[in-house]
């Protein structure tokens, strides 16, 4: 038993298209991505289901599942009571049972009463059954602020899980890499945590509140091919090229980097992380030992914060080939606060004072 | 000045003499056996009483009777005296220091073995650490269960559990956890996977009383009555969490089985101790979740007659002989007299048979030690740690497991 019934092949999809024909391509928010991810991997996998709060008639409170009930029936997209922890075991069993289920959490602010089932019970399954059992599911979450959502709106907990072996931890910073990283989680064996920056639904944001909202109409990503493609999990990308230093960063923290890299005129060497864990330290450490500098980015607080994870990481990579501390630029160690939203999260300014500290040392 | 708050506590300690002729036990027969598909609020009765077949001379009796055949009585017999001469040569095993930890069910054979010949074989069970009765009854090889007790180089879970943490797929016993009620809830959602593929199977799944305090009790009665998944939900009052009594459960303000009423599931009162009834009540479950009907809140109501586990000491919190006194005797005996008075066995035939099962462990841990213990070894290899966290291990595990083995100059 616990076969999990896969009734089409998926790996017949990874053919790519004939030369001269370009799959075809629309312009899609980050919302409009994930949906479409979630479209496809309905019909194309009859053991998907989708659940969570609000998600079936409703749509979603951010609209990711709009339409999908009414498309794919009742069953296979439906409301849950407010449960997280119940969301999650009832994902666990079905998993178990042949499904391929993707939960949302409403908020990642709202996913502790579920830690017990994701980080005891999910990461675990496998592990403890030696292979007997495991459960495919993909919990996504909205998470980061931006959105003055005070402290039970912001939160980034991305290291809480990335901590946790038997967990792939990812989050995207675009809509074509949201969609084909979703497509991938679905499709994985191992249990998935995907955050979705929040901030970035609607359109990219480089951390200037005071700049009107831009779509992702104009951006490169926010071009998204309209069927099943997939990005692989453990794959950081070099979002743009440079060599006077390194910037890791993931999620919201990617386009404030490029826009505080852009703003001091350094050629900085940005690197979108993407997936947490497993962590693709290869493509990390190849950059950094060829500049020799690094800046780590993040929303979360800092102390046990995953920056910590990656300077030591790079740091016992890259000792010998490095010409300046490595620099963390981190949301405080405070709860998120509302009123001091700006002071809180690491916009340009604190970016760039830390680019300029390592490009000086 | 005296707390208003209520304080529940045990009704006996240490060097008191237990009294249980508090307890109210309706007489054997008694309870209207109500359709399947009956509402929670028809039934409602059903949770306050306590539902018994055995009467005080040994008959079956009443309307629940599941008028079994001696040869399935006498099944289960063997099976109930098999876990427990399991659970005694286990337990002598690690008081030589054979095994790290061990954890009898002595006094709940009926709730496992009872309750697991009530459904069907592809029925998948969410256990408990104390209804190893489960895997016996499925016919589990115990030599496969010796083996994981001693993390020995046969160990199917090679090594990765605690003692008594069994998992067999095959047998569709799904891997203890040791956090407590997490299956609970999860029984739930494979229940609603089997109505999704419109299968016939059902879920079934164990908590004691004491884990009926946790979320995840309630997220299962909860998401259970919401989907009206296929499920038999539950819990085993043994009267005991370790050393807390169900009563700082709340089992002293309503029973645990009237749980289900507020949410729109029916709850059965059982003598655990009584195998027909549990029988009954398990099987009236599972024709209501395989008909439509939905989830099932069972309380077996019975007596932990072990210790929790060879980590505890209940000298320390209860009188040593409570369970003598306990109102609703053994379950393994009130079988035999049952089927003593039907003249389908006697005490020879159970010395007998007791014997012939006693060799059968003998035999097998034999087998089982030649495979290695503990202590002495051999275990699973080290580097199958590795294996088993993720479908493929990614790097960072592989570069761990070549520093575990040396082969790697940064090994520390």
């Amino acid at each position: 038993m616990n076969a999990v019934i896969n009734l089409q092949d998926d790996r017949s999809e990874r053919r790519t298209a004939p030369e001269g024909l370009r799959p075809e391509t629309g312009s899609m928010s980050m919302i409009q991505a994930l949906n479409s991810a979630m479209d496809v991997m309905l019909e194309k996998d009859p053991n998907v289901v989708i659940f969570g709060e609000d998600v079936g008639y409703f749509g979603g409170v951010f609209r990711c599942t709009e339409g999908l009930q009414q498309k794919h029936g009742e069953d296979r997209v439906f409301d849950t009571p407010i449960a997280e922890g119940g969301i999650v075991a009832t994902a666990i069993g079905m998993g178990v049972n042949g499904l391929r289920p993707v939960v949302e959490i409403q908020f990642a602010d709202y996913i502790y009463p579920a830690f017990d089932q994701i980080a005891s019970e999910l990461a675990r399954l496998r592990y403890r059954s030696a292979g007997q059992f495991w459960s495919p599911v993909t919990i996504r979450t909205p998470c980061g602020g931006g959105i003055r959502g005070g402290q039970t709106h912001s939160q980034t907990p991305e290291a809480l899980f990335a901590h946790v072996c038997g967990l792939k931890t990812v989050m995207p910073s675009n809509p074509y890499d949201a969609k084909g990283l979703l497509i991938s989680a679905i499709e994985d064996d191992d249990p998935v945590i995907f955050f979705e920056p929040k901030r970035l639904y609607n359109g990219p944001f480089d951390g200037d509140p005071d700049k009107p909202a831009v779509s992702w109409d104009n951006h490169e990503k926010g071009q998204v091919p309209v069927g099943h493609y997939r990005v692989a999990l453990g794959k950081a990308e070099t979002v743009r090229a440079g060599n006077d230093l390194t910037i890791l960063a993931y999620g919201t923290m990617v386009h404030v980097a490029l826009a505080a890299a852009a703003r001091e005129g350094i050629d900085a060497e940005v690197i979108d992380v993407r997936t947490l864990a497993p962590l693709d330290i290869d493509t990390l450490c190849e950059s950094v030992c060829r500049t020799g500098r690094c800046v780590i980015v993040h929303e979360a607080t800092r102390h046990c914060g995953y920056g910590a994870e990656l300077s030591a990481q790079v740091q016992e990579h890259c000792f010998w080939n490095l010409e300046a501390p490595i620099e963390r630029v981190t949301g405080w160690d405070t709860p998120y606060p509302h009123a001091q939203e700006w002071a809180y999260f690491p916009g340009q300014a604190r970016v760039a004072k830390a680019l300029r500290r390592t490009l000086d040392a | 000045m005296a707390s208003r708050l209520h304080i529940p506590t045990a009704p006996y300690r240490p060097g008191e003499q237990p009294d249980f002729s508090t307890i109210k036990l309706p007489k054997a027969g008694e309870l209207a056996r109500p359709d399947e598909l009956v509402a929670a609020n028809e039934c409602s009765e059903l949770p306050f009483n306590l539902l018994r077949v055995l009467d005080d001379n040994h008959q079956a009796t009443g309307p629940w009777d599941p008028q079994l055949p001696a040869a399935v009585l006498l099944d289960g017999l063997r099976y109930m005296l098999l876990t427990r001469l399991y659970d005694e040569r286990m337990l002598r095993m690690q008081r030589q220091g054979k095994m790290s930890f061990y954890l009898k069910c002595t006094g709940e054979e009926a709730v496992s073995v009872a309750q697991c010949m009530a459904v069907n074989d592809g029925d998948m069970l969410f256990p408990t650490y104390r209804q190893q009765g489960l895997l016996i009854t499925r016919g589990y090889p115990l030599l496969d269960m010796m083996c994981q007790c001693l993390s020995n180089a046969g160990d199917k879970l090679q090594g990765r559990q605690l003692p008594v943490m069994y998992s067999s797929d095959v047998h569709k016993f799904f891997s203890i956890s040791g956090n407590l009620g997490t299956q609970f809830s999860q029984a739930v959602g494979w229940a609603m996977a089997a109505e999704y593929r419109k299968t016939n199977d059902i879920a079934v799944a164990w908590v004691g009383e004491g884990t009926s305090a946790e979320a995840d009790f309630h997220y299962a009665l909860t998401f259970s009555s919401v989907y009206r998944a296929p499920v038999i939900l539950n819990v085993v009052n043994n009267q005991w969490a370790i050393s807390t009594h169900q009563n700082v459960a709340g089992g002293d303000q309503n029973p645990f089985a009237a749980r289900g009423i507020g949410y729109g599931i029916p709850g059965l009162r059982v003598d655990g101790n009584d195998f027909l009834a549990t029988y009954a009540a398990t099987r009236w479950a599972a024709q209501r979740a395989r008909t439509g009907g939905g989830p099932t809140l069972i309380e077996l109501y019975t007596y932990r007659a072990a210790p929790h586990s060879t980590s505890d000491d209940p000298a320390k919190y209860r009188p040593t002989d409570e369970w003598e006194h306990w109102p609703l005797g053994d379950p393994v005996e009130r079988l035999k007299q049952h089927l003593v008075a039907l003249d389908e066995w006697s005490e020879t035939d159970h010395e007998r048979m007791r014997e012939e099962l006693e060799d059968t462990v003998s035999t097998i841990w034999k087998e089982a030690v030649s495979l290695g213990t503990l202590n002495e070894g051999p275990h699973p290899p080290d580097a199958a740690m590795f294996e088993h966290v993720y479908k493929e291990m990614p790097s960072h595990l592989v570069e761990q497991r070549r520093q575990l083995e040396g082969r790697d100059e940064r090994s520390n």
